[in-house]
């Protein structure tokens, strides 16, 4: 297993935000995590990638406990769900930051750096906005800025948060494609955010429900279509 | 930066072309009033503000431009600009390392005792001025709490540049955290999360991400900041100890002079400020349309 979580719980004072959730992601394996607002999706995430710690419970990648790992070591891929570009940088420049901020002994050279740029660029069909600012591109452009930032570090997980909440339906459908299509050629291991379920039995190899911190049901779209665990998973999947 | 402007909005009060028409009267007395309102609110400034300013001027180049220089060449008009500067020189950048460490505490993070920091920081400007000083004097002067001790380590706070630096910086310290602590809060802290997932330390996030993001706010507060610390007169006053030539800032130099009836050397030195004053108005201009639009240009 790639990504193996332990009875994770973590409580914001009284709330139990994450309450004795465990998950297991294989390698290359994409799953989105699907439930209401509020049932500790985006926690979970930001969890996994440092930004939360949890009060109990266990993380590990490939094998390694990471629990108690500072966020800027963990080699975790997120996509903000309002992308969080840097406002003042070019998208160029966004998408370098991950490798500009190395330290000196592992950083690329500056040419070296340049030619990943344009890679990512090309290969997010934006080779030709390198120049602009965040402010001067669409919301579909910014996403596939956001991802290629992401994806410069190399992680080993990619993290996605409601990826497509903020676009229009038309570009949403034709980013779901596009983004798995690359999933599946670049060999990540990525975990999605939604609350979107067409999203999510269309895209994902398997999918979790969560409800109030806590997994219902884990399983293939075809699964959990076909055999709900219990009444929520039923109500929700309509 | 070459950066996109965006669409400019038409003015809505634009007046209206078009051919005469029955309405056309009414919409005239509508636009008399508002005319007439226009003028006296601009009459009103001009005698509250420009004439004041002008008069400074006119007061001080009454008796030639020769003359109000060598009020300005006086070794203690030279002794006078030379302490502002030097205030100014240390309390500001102080302020704005502060100012700007608080504003990043009260706009980032929520902890208890958030509400209550933020109204602190306002506190020099909800006190009168006098208080400001005599806080130091009570602190540090010959009969303050340090003051005995102060004296036999032969240290001088009160009636020296120590003194005057304290008073100054309680003042203006409110500045550069107000302008930035809405801005801040109004930014979040996606982009330095992301840029924490991306593998950046502290000081690579503060100074390739938050730093520029906040930079012009900042630059801002600095200039308001700096205004006061160079035109703040009753802090000063009660700590200054009012030794000509050696602890008189310009705005107290001012007085001395006026109380002197040296009309020439104190509208001089006056009219020196209020270029200063000028100075800090066009700039604050030129920085409130680069925020604005930094602004408006938020992703």
């Amino acid at each position: 297993m790639m990504v193996e979580m332990r009875d994770l719980r973590k409580t914001f004072g009284a709330a139990a935000a994450l309450d004795g959730l465990s998950l297991s992601v294989g390698k290359g394996e994409f799953l989105a995590l699907l439930g209401p607002s509020g049932s500790g999706k985006t926690t979970l995430l930001r969890v996994l990638a440092g930004l939360e710690f949890v009060s109990s419970g266990s993380i590990a990648i490939g094998g390694r406990p990471i629990q108690d790992v500072p966020a800027r070591e963990r080699q975790i891929g997120l996509v903000f769900q309002h992308y969080a570009l840097f406002r003042h940088m070019t998208v160029a420049r966004n998408v370098a930051f991950g490798l500009e901020v190395r330290p000196k002994r592992n950083r690329p050279s500056a040419a070296a750096i340049r030619d990943r740029v344009a890679e990512l660029l090309e290969m997010m069909e934006i080779g030709d906005l390198g120049g602009r600012y965040p402010d001067q591109i669409s919301g579909g452009q910014r996403q596939r800025v956001a991802l290629a930032r992401a994806l410069a570090v190399e992680p080993a997980l990619l993290l996605l948060d409601e990826p497509f909440g903020a676009l229009d339906a038309k570009v949403r459908r034709n980013l779901r494609v596009w983004l798995r299509a690359l999933h599946d050629r670049m060999g990540l291991t990525s975990i999605f955010v939604t609350h979107d379920q067409a999203e999510a039995l269309d895209m994902a190899d398997r999918v979790a429900i969560l409800r109030a911190g806590r997994i219902e049901q884990v399983d293939t779209p075809d699964a959990v279509s076909r055999h709900p665990a219990n009444d929520f998973v039923r109500e929700f999947m309509r | 930066m070459p950066r996109s402007h965006p669409p400019r909005h038409p003015d809505a009060d634009a007046p209206i072309a078009g051919p005469a028409r029955p309405a056309q009267r009414r919409w005239d007395l509508a636009a008399l009033r508002r005319r007439l309102a226009i003028g006296l609110a601009l009459s009103a400034m001009a005698i509250l503000l420009v004439l004041p300013l002008v008069l400074i001027f006119t007061e001080a180049l009454s008796k030639g431009l020769d003359i109000a220089l060598e009020a300005l060449a006086e070794p203690e008009a030279w002794s006078a600009i030379r302490l502002t500067l030097t205030v100014a020189a240390i309390a500001v950048p102080i302020n704005a390392i502060c100012g700007t460490a608080a504003a990043w505490c009260i706009g980032r993070f929520e902890f208890p005792g958030r509400a209550l920091l933020t109204t602190l920081i306002d506190l020099p400007f909800s006190v009168s001025p006098v208080i400001s000083g005599l806080v130091w004097v009570l602190l540090f002067g010959a009969n303050g709490y340090f003051g005995a001790w102060l004296d036999r380590h032969d240290v001088r706070i009160v009636f020296a540049l120590p003194g005057l630096v304290l008073a100054t910086m309680f003042v203006t310290f409110p500045f550069v955290a107000r302008s930035l602590i809405s801005l801040m809060r109004e930014q979040g802290a996606a982009e330095e999360e992301a840029a924490l997932t991306l593998g950046a330390n502290g000081w690579q996030i503060f100074v390739r991400v938050t730093l520029p993001n906040i930079f012009w706010a900042m630059l801002y507060g600095v200039l308001l900041c700096n205004a006061r610390a160079m035109g703040e007169f009753g802090a000063v006053a009660v700590v200054s100890g009012h030794i000509r030539g050696q602890t008189l800032t310009m705005p107290l130099y001012v007085e001395a002079l006026f109380n002197d009836y040296e009309w020439i050397g104190a509208f001089s030195v006056a009219a020196l400020l209020s270029m200063l004053a000028l100075v800090t108005l066009a700039l604050r201009m030129l920085l409130e349309w680069r925020i604005e639009r930094d602004r408006s240009a938020g992703v």
